[in-house]
């Protein structure tokens, strides 16, 4: 039994997505969707609700079992291995141990209410990574400074606001120092005045170089920082492009048109 | 005689012959209790859990235990048991028919809490690269303790009662030295409430107990 692609080349692709396909039930959410995203590349994906976009992203690290399709991250396969011509899933274990180089963050945050802003930093550190309870704790405090929240290390979630507590999550993702990070829109439940202090610190990651694939409605911030721009609808991808591209010179009119739609709002 | 001339006749003698069951009743209790939540949460976590084939046994362990009288179970465990080459004591057998029957509806809390817990928690800690089992010791179980502790006490109220049957295969608990009693004097009425009354001085603040939890946990949310 072997690990597909193990060993990969330099220069492939960080994440490669083949064929991938979601249906629940009768609803085929994904119908083939692939995509490569380079090492440091920023990609964001738009699309209307409902298009596909956050089950992409839910697949890329089983949170959702794509059902047929194949993801690898530096060449190697995720969720599954091969044995012998066949496809079989990881075990928990198994899998566990991949999404650590997967970091998500996601629409509503999901802090742990039962722990402090540092205490959700360095809950995986110290019980996934096995760091002792003084190197998480110095690794949390510094992605707490690095999201600008270093003065909350101690408070709990409920008294932090949305944006703060995106932030703690965003800190939460980096203490694993994964390969690749997805945001799930991110800044969707936030308020307007809030979504700007969480856009600033996605935007300081993608100038450190970080492997971003972002579902955003912001377009406005897609444009600035991402590499490339995905416009997805029903399950497909419909255009994909430079982000000036698909963004002010759409080729489809399906993209033309949801961004028209995107600019009344 | 009079009820009242009974009991200051023979008060003190009924107060302390009924006292001296409280260990057996105590005992019975706590090691029911903790059976039944070691047990419990195993059989809640295989109900919960995604393979059937763990599901299915948990569900029947449930349906038999919660819908076959506990005295039934006692006797099976007491009286059937030796059949299989395994014989309890009366107090052995009292805590593990009371434990077994406990962990039935223990296991109900344990999953009415876990599922009270929002799905993205275990979705964030999975995706922190914990596994299923990590992720419940140290992200679902810490928060959903918080609302199986109410319902928890008031099993525990539940369960105290309940070790009154006990008597029924010989364990000298509070009841079982009360029905002596009653035998030895030929009288009911007194012995029987002061054993009720006893039971009471230990539920009531129990009760009151589950009461403080309940409104913290409200206020939690």
């Amino acid at each position: 039994m072997s690990k597909a692609g193990d060993g990969a080349a330099a220069g492939q692709p960080l994440l490669r997505i083949e064929d991938l396909q979601k249906k629940f039930g009768d609803l085929e959410v994904l119908c083939g969707v692939s995509l490569n995203v380079a090492r440091g590349e920023k990609v964001s994906i738009i699309g209307p609700s409902g298009s596909g976009k956050t089950t992409l992203l839910r697949c890329i690290n089983y949170l959702e079992k794509p059902s047929a399709g194949h993801i690898y991250i530096d060449g190697t396969l995720i969720g599954e291995k091969k044995s012998g011509d066949r496809f079989i899933y990881l075990t928990d274990r198994e899998l566990a141990r991949e999404r650590q180089e997967i970091g998500f963050v996601f629409q509503r945050f999901n802090l742990f209410p039962h722990l402090t802003a540092l205490g959700n930093v360095t809950v995986a550190p110290m019980r996934v990574l096995n760091l002792s309870r003084e190197a998480a704790e110095a690794r949390g405090r510094d992605m707490l400074q690095k999201v600008g929240l270093s003065h909350k290390a101690d408070e709990y979630p409920e008294r932090l606001s949305g944006g703060q507590q995106q932030r703690v999550a965003i800190a939460r993702v980096l203490a694993m120092q994964p390969k690749l990070m997805l945001f799930d829109e991110a800044t969707s439940a936030l308020d307007p005045e809030l979504i700007g202090e969480v856009l600033r610190v996605m935007r300081q990651l993608a100038e450190e170089g970080a492997t971003m694939v972002i579902v955003t409605h912001e377009i406005q911030f897609a444009s600035e920082v991402s590499d490339r721009v995905i416009f997805m609808d029903q399950g497909r991808i419909v255009e994909q492009g430079l982000s000036r591209e698909v963004l002010f010179k759409p080729k489809e009119a399906r993209t033309r048109e949801f961004l028209k739609h995107i600019q009344d709002r | 005689m009079t009820f009242f001339q009974i009991l200051e006749k023979n008060g003190w003698y009924f107060f302390t012959t009924l006292l001296s069951g409280w260990p057996a009743t105590l005992t019975v209790a706590s090691g029911a209790l903790v059976f039944a939540l070691i047990f419990g949460l195993v059989i809640a976590l295989m109900r919960i859990s995604t393979w059937r084939l763990l599901r299915w046994p948990a569900t029947a362990y449930l349906e038999f235990f919660r819908g076959t009288p506990a005295l039934v179970q006692l006797f099976v465990i007491y009286f059937g048991f030796p059949d299989w080459g395994f014989q309890p004591s009366p107090l052995q057998a009292a805590i593990i028919g009371l434990g077994m029957n406990g962990a039935a509806y223990i296991s109900e809390i344990y999953r009415a809490g876990i599922e009270s817990i929002h799905r993205g928690q275990m979705e964030a800690a999975l995706s922190l690269g914990m596994t299923p089992i990590k992720a419940m010791q140290h992200i679902i179980l810490p928060q959903a303790i918080r609302t199986m502790l109410p319902p928890m006490t008031n099993f525990s109220i539940v369960l105290l009662k309940d070790t009154a049957i006990v008597f029924s295969i010989g364990v000298l608990e509070v009841m079982a030295l009360a029905r002596q009693l009653v035998t030895e004097t030929l009288t009911s009425a007194p012995i029987y409430l002061m054993a009720g009354a006893m039971y009471l001085c230990v539920t009531i603040p129990m009760a009151r107990l589950a009461a403080r939890l309940e409104r913290q946990r409200q206020a939690w949310q």
